[in-house]
Formats: C-alpha cells, structure tokens, sequence
C-alpha cells in the first residue's frame, strides 16, 4: 500500500516537472525560429526569468524522490540510461546559466554563445527527457543483476524516438502558448504574433505525434494490459485526447491562458496514461520479465516511506502555494520597462 | 584506468568544482541580507547599493553553483548504483528532504529577490533574501547529514541485504553532523567574508566609493574574526571526533606510523607512505597529537601500522591537504584580527589593503583541502566501516565515463573561467552610481496601462 502511495507520488512529481519546466524548455528550443532581434530574445528571457529555476527544482525532486522511495530502480535507471541521463544534465548546466551570464558582457559574441547554449539546453532535454520515457514504458534491456546491456543507441529505436519527438513538440507549443501569454504588452507584438501562429502551426504536429505515440504504445509496449484490466482508466488517455483538442478549441478563441492550461493538462495526462500503464513497474526489462524494477522489488524500507511521505504531504503543498504566488505575482506581460529593469535577464 | 578510478576522478572533479562556488553562496547571502536589513531599517540608500553590489557577485556565483549541484546529485546513481541501492534508503532520503525542504525555498525565491526589487515592499524584499540564506544554509545541513552518515554510520540496520532506516533523529541529529555542518558552514563564512575584504581593500587603495567599501569591509571583518576563531575551536573538536570515530584518517593526516602512548606532534614533517615511516621529522612537541587527539598528553594513538594495508587511506593527500587546512586556518585568525582591528578606518593600513586582494583564493583552497582530507581520508570507504568504494561502483562501461569525464573537465573549466571571468570584471567595476530614479518610494505594485 505504502509502496504503491509513493508510486503514484513518484508519477505526480515527474509530471508537475513535465508541466512546469516543460514551458521554459519549449520555449528556450524555440528561441532561434521566434526571436529574430536582442529585444525579442531578452523578451523570451525574461518572460521565464522568475520561474525556470523553481521549476527545475520539481526535476531535483523527481530524482531524489525516485533515489529515497526506490533506491533499487533509482540505481538500476541511472546507471542504464548513464549516457542520455549525461547528456541531458550538462545540456541543463549550460542551460541554467545562460540566463544569468549572457546579459553580463555586452558583445553580440558572447551573447550568441550563451543563446545557442540556451537553444541547446532547452531542445536536447526535452527530446531526450521524451526518449528516456518512451523507453521506461517500453523496458530496456535489463538483466536479473541490474545491469544493463546496450548502448546510448539502444534507446534511440523508433519507440523511443517517437516518445521524444512528442516530448519536444508537446513542450514547444507550450513554450509558445506561454510566451503569447507574457508577451506583447507595449513591446514585443510581432514576436507575440510569431508566437501565435508557431503554437497553431506545431499543434497539427503535436496531434499527428500524438496518434502517433498512441497507437505505438498498443505493438511496442504493454501498457495498455493495464487500462484493459480497469477500463475505467482509459478516462485518463480520453482526457489527454479532450486537452488536446482543448488547446485548439481555446486557441481559436483566442483565450491563450487557458489555451496553455489546456497543454498543461494534456501533457500531464499524456504522462499519466503513461506511468498508470507501468503500475506496478517502475523500469521494466526488455530481457526478462522477472528482472523488472517493481515497486516491491525496488522500495525503500517502511520506516523510510512512512517518514518520508509526511515530509512529502507537508512540504509538496506548501512548494506549490509559494509558488503559485510567484506565478501570480509575475504573471503580468512584459513591458519596455521590464527590459529598463536593472536587474533583467 | 578502471571504471572504479575514472569514477572517483569525475566525482572528485564535479564535487571540487561545486565547492569552488558553495561557500559563497552560503556566507554571501548572509552579508547581503545583513546589508539589505540596514537598508530597510535605515532608509539609507548606501546599503541598498551594498546589497545590489555584493549581490550581483552573489548571483553569478550562484548560477553556476546550483547547475553544478544537479549533476551531484545524479551522479549517485549513474556512477554508484551500487551504493545507491544499498543505503539509498537512508541515503536517498536525506536528499530528498533537502530538495523538498530547502532547495525549493532557495531557488524560487532568490527569482523573487532578483525580479522583485520593484514590485514588493522594501520588507518583504529583504525577507525574500533572508529565506535565501536560511534555505541554503538548511540546505547545507541536510546534506552534511547525509555525508556525515558516509562518514559514521548510525541509525541504521543491516536488512535485505542492505542499510536501512532505524533511527532518523539519530543520523540527522548525530554529533558528526553538527560538528561537520558547523565546520563546513564557518569555513564558508571566512571564505565570504575574505571575498568580500579582499576587494573591498582593492577599491579602498583606490580611494573608489570609500564609504561604500568602508562599511562592506567592516561587516566582513566582523564576520572574519568570528568566524575563523569559531572554526579554531570546532576544528579541534571535529579532531577528536575523528580521532575517535576514523582512526585511521586521523593517523593518515598526522602521518603517524607507529602505535605508542604520549604522541608527540612534529611541526616539520613528511611522510615516506612506501617505508611506512616519516622521511622528514623535526621540531616534536611532546604528546601534542595524544593531546589534541583525546584531550591527554600520555594517551595512546593507533599508528597506522596497525592497521591492515587495504584499510589504510592514501597518507601523503590526507596529510598534505590536513597541514594545509590547519595552517591556512591559522593564517586566518591572525589576518582577520587585523582587519578587525582597523574596521573603522582600513586605509589607514595600505599594507593590509594590499594584502587582502590577494587573500581571495587562499580560503577557496583551505575549504578544497578541508573535503580532501574529509574524503580522501574515509577511503578505502565509501560508507565507514560499512561499504568499500571499490563494491560501490555502477556496472557501466569505461568508454562511457571516460568519455563523461573529458566532457566535465572541458565544460566546467569552460564554465569556471566564463564565471571567475565575470566575477572579477564586475567586482572591479565596482557599484553602480546612485540613480536618481531609485530614491523614489519603492514597494508599491508598479500598475500597468
């Protein structure tokens, strides 16, 4: 029971990750096709400036999470996927600091370097996050000892690429749904407009990959055995499919925050069809069955979940209170003078 | 080389260079809410410029500190799954509670604090950096804690086939990891607080915004003397702590060979590791080590001798970076008395002014040599007692960390020099000129058309 709790915190706190930093990553890989000047770029800077550190941090969670709850999976999953999980965190460290270095040495140079590190940070996490997913539904080859026996290519197989695929382009639009939200103010109206017709224009690509995905899931996985055994749950795939139309729907309305509610309700439900398709699994394998990580298999001791999931039900809410008031607090569009501001990206 | 060395060089090399920018944030973000808490109270613009300054540092330093923690983290599992299964449960958690706890706090909101400055009040501005350092100061604590159990195990029970939680209160509660926390915090202090002398004095020998840097430099002093004394006294205790607790890694860094009773303590010395003896060994101070090791001159200290070869930690970096430590401590004290006694007027000093640029880097080292000894001298365990680092190792390829190790060293020296790079051009450009524009009442909510 316990096990099985921290299960579904593990998939809530990989999705409020998905959810959040999936905006910034989207935006920062769609930096170079919306932004055609410095001004336009600082704008896409600065309308993640307060919130993409904070949103990092859910990943920090997410993998400390999976290291205290399964300390089995979280070493047999790490230590399989050594080469994506590598590149995925050096792709974040130059990432991360671009936002504070580039504004600090005023040279066309250095600023397009830190803007391609950006760019690189934001495209290679979200398609390799997607990849990395894809493959956990799919198992990997795993034997009894935990070992993993393939390569960083072994991943890159029709599956899992479709799954980054997916990943990319399902951030990309919300990235673009965001920026629509944060920019155009008494600056920024073409980028607005970019913004605009690149969210409508990759939501056709989004829902293709999605179908897509879908369908590959039913002949490459057997996630579905799951929604088959308790139909009910097929309410969950239903609702990325209703998000997912919701995103057009509001779109054409032109109501761009619930347009991005929209997305942010598709992709968490995409994710959630994906990790209720794994219970009991956390890290299936491709070789045996039986060498599977499970949430038995794989759990810390009860004492340890017990602890840890009060700390988790206090502090997890009160995380998402503050920083709901940050969202708040800094939701409004930005200004010229925003970009004046001293401290700005 | 093997997987086990390659690992243990990219752990050493991402660990060490985290570290370079750790301190900083910990005691930096201190002095910055202390500044910014003068500036509420009094009004007096000088101390808002204060915290704009010293927090422009503060920041980047900061960005690189928190992208490099990340991969820490991770790196438990890619590269010591084994380690990771087997006292994740005791491990992993303290890790968790720390991101859940503290980092959250950190990072959401030092955004706040550095989009804010407009659109909150003055005092609920200066609360935003409080929770800063308070956040990553706790954070510290959770996460010397868990390094503390690698150090001394306790709190737990050999179950499954693995360590597991018994006693939570004991290990976040042990003296190990008070005694550790409040080391390593100190340490960072002193490093912050000569950061901040160091180029206060700079511009002060340039008659550059004296006041300015007058009134930095005093809160450093103040911060430095406390500080480095402190570390004086918690050192000796966390000597004996080790003394009592790691054996070997006390008779490692002394480089002491052989068991006797009333040890003395040679101020000249240097070990020979492969004839188990000292090559060089001069000036003794009768029973000094048995003293400093348990508080009696006459008490006996296990030489390393005495210990099974494959237990013993690698002398010469444990002695080397222990000497290291202790005398730069020591340099210290003396240094920040000094400054201390010339707070009010420090250019009455050009000396001292001229000396403490040049401080800068001597505690970022002390600090580096502190985690040497700490963790150099635990080998040949990862868990004390408990677990080889030779057993903790992942079953992964060595192409592939040899492959992400060339790729740490060329990216964070890349990174370390874009960093060091900025923060020398703006601590030489010193503060911004007052802007008329930012004496006019701050706090309210700046309204949009």
């Amino acid at each position: 029971m316990l096990e099985s709790i921290w299960f579904v915190l593990w998939g809530v706190l990989w999705i409020i990750y998905f959810v959040l930093d999936g905006f910034d990553l989207g935006l920062g890989a769609l930096m170079p096709a919306l932004a055609k000047n410095d001004q336009e770029k600082r704008i896409i800077y600065n309308s993640m400036g307060p919130f993409w550190d904070g949103n990092e941090v859910w990943l920090i969670t997410a993998g400390g999470v999976t290291f205290a709850a399964f300390p089995g999976t979280y070493a047999v999953m790490f230590s399989s996927l050594y080469s994506a999980l590598m590149l995925l965190l050096f792709a974040l460290i130059l990432r991360g600091v671009s936002f504070e270095l580039r504004g600090k040495v005023d040279s066309p140079a250095w600023k397009s370097i830190w803007d391609i590190c950006l760019f690189v940070g934001s495209f290679a996490p979200a398609l390799l996050l997607g990849v990395a997913f894809a493959n956990i539904f799919a198992g990997i080859p795993i034997d009894k000892d935990g070992v993993y026996h393939g390569t960083l290519f072994t991943l890159l197989n029709p599956y899992g690429l479709a799954g980054g695929l997916l990943f990319l382009v399902m951030f990309c639009v919300h990235g673009a749904l965001w920026l629509v939200i944060k920019s155009g103010g008494d600056i920024g109206q073409d980028l607005n407009q970019r913004a605009q017709a690149m969210a409508a224009k990759l939501w056709y690509a989004e829902l293709v990959l999605a179908v897509v995905f879908l369908i590959a899931t039913w002949f490459a996985t057997d996630l579905y055995n799951n929604y088959l055994a308790m139909p009910l749950m097929f309410v969950v795939p239903l609702l990325a499919v209703a998000s997912l139309l919701g995103i057009r729907f509001m779109m054409a309305k032109g109501a761009w925050v619930k347009a991005w509610v929209s997305s942010a309700v598709f992709i968490a439900s995409a994710a959630l069809f994906g990790v209720l398709g794994l219970y009991p699994r956390l890290l299936p394998s491709s070789l045996d069955p039986a060498a599977s990580m499970t949430i038995s298999n794989s759990a810390s001791s009860p004492l340890t979940l017990k602890i840890m999931l009060g700390v988790a039900l206090v502090m997890v809410p009160v995380v998402i209170i503050y920083q709901a008031w940050v969202y708040k607090h800094f939701s409004h569009k930005i200004h010229a003078e925003d970009l004046a501001y001293e401290e700005a990206y | 080389m093997d997987v086990l060395m390659l690992s243990r060089l990219q752990f050493a090399a991402a660990t060490f260079f985290h570290f370079l920018f750790v301190p900083l944030t910990l005691g930096l973000s201190i002095l910055v809410a202390i500044m910014e808490t003068k500036y509420v109270r009094s009004g007096d613009e000088e101390y808002k410029r204060m915290a704009k300054f010293w927090g422009k540092l503060f920041l980047i330093n900061f960005a690189v500190g928190v992208v490099t923690g990340i991969t820490l983290e991770f790196q438990f599992g890619t590269n010591w799954s084994r380690y990771s299964a087997y006292v994740g449960d005791i491990f992993g958690s303290l890790l968790a509670v720390e991101a859940t706890v503290a980092f959250f706090l950190e990072s959401t909101f030092l955004a706040v604090w550095v989009f804010g400055w407009k659109r909150l009040s003055p005092k609920a501005h200066a609360a935003c950096i409080w929770l800063v350092a308070i956040a990553s100061n706790v954070s510290a604590y959770w996460i010397l804690a868990a390094n503390s159990f690698m150090q001394n195990p306790v709190g737990y029970v050999i179950r499954n086939g693995r360590a597991e939680l018994d006693d939570f209160l004991a290990i976040i509660t042990q003296k190990w990891a008070v005694l550790e926390f409040l080391h390593t915090v100190s340490g960072a202090y002193v490093l912050a607080a000569f950061f901040v002398m160091g180029i206060s004095a700079w511009h002060l020998l340039r008659n550059n915004e004296t006041r300015f840097f007058k009134n930095s430099f005093r809160y450093a002093a103040v911060m430095a003397l406390i500080f480095s004394v402190f570390l004086a006294i918690n050192g000796d205790f966390s000597g004996k702590e080790v003394a009592e607790k790691q054996p070997a890694k006390l008779a490692a860094m002394e480089s002491h060979w052989d068991t006797v009773k009333g040890a003395p303590m040679y101020l000249l010395a240097w070990p020979d590791p492969e004839n188990e003896r000292n090559s060089i060994e001069a000036i003794p101070v009768p029973g000094a080590l048995s003293f400093l090791a348990f508080g009696t001159f006459d008490a006996e200290v296990k030489g390393l001798k005495d210990f099974p070869k494959e237990d013993r930690p690698p002398v010469l970096l444990s002695f080397i970076s222990f000497r290291v430590m202790v005398g730069l401590g020591t340099l210290f004290i003396f240094l920040a008395a000094w400054a201390w006694l010339k707070r009010k007027d420090p250019q009455a000093s050009p000396l001292l002014m001229r000396l403490l640029p040049w401080i800068i880097p001597l505690p970022y080292l002390a600090n580096e040599m502190g985690w040497t000894l700490a963790e150099v001298g635990r080998q040949p365990w990862i868990v004390y007692g408990l677990m080889r680092t030779a057993d903790a190792v992942s079953p992964i390829a060595v192409s592939q960390v040899g492959t992400t190790l060339v790729a740490f060293i060329l990216v964070y020296g890349l990174l370390g020099l874009a960093a060091f790079f900025l923060l020398f051009k703006y601590a030489r450009k010193g503060p911004e000129p007052l802007r008329v524009a930012s004496a006019a009442p701050a706090g309210k909510e700046v309204a949009h058309a």
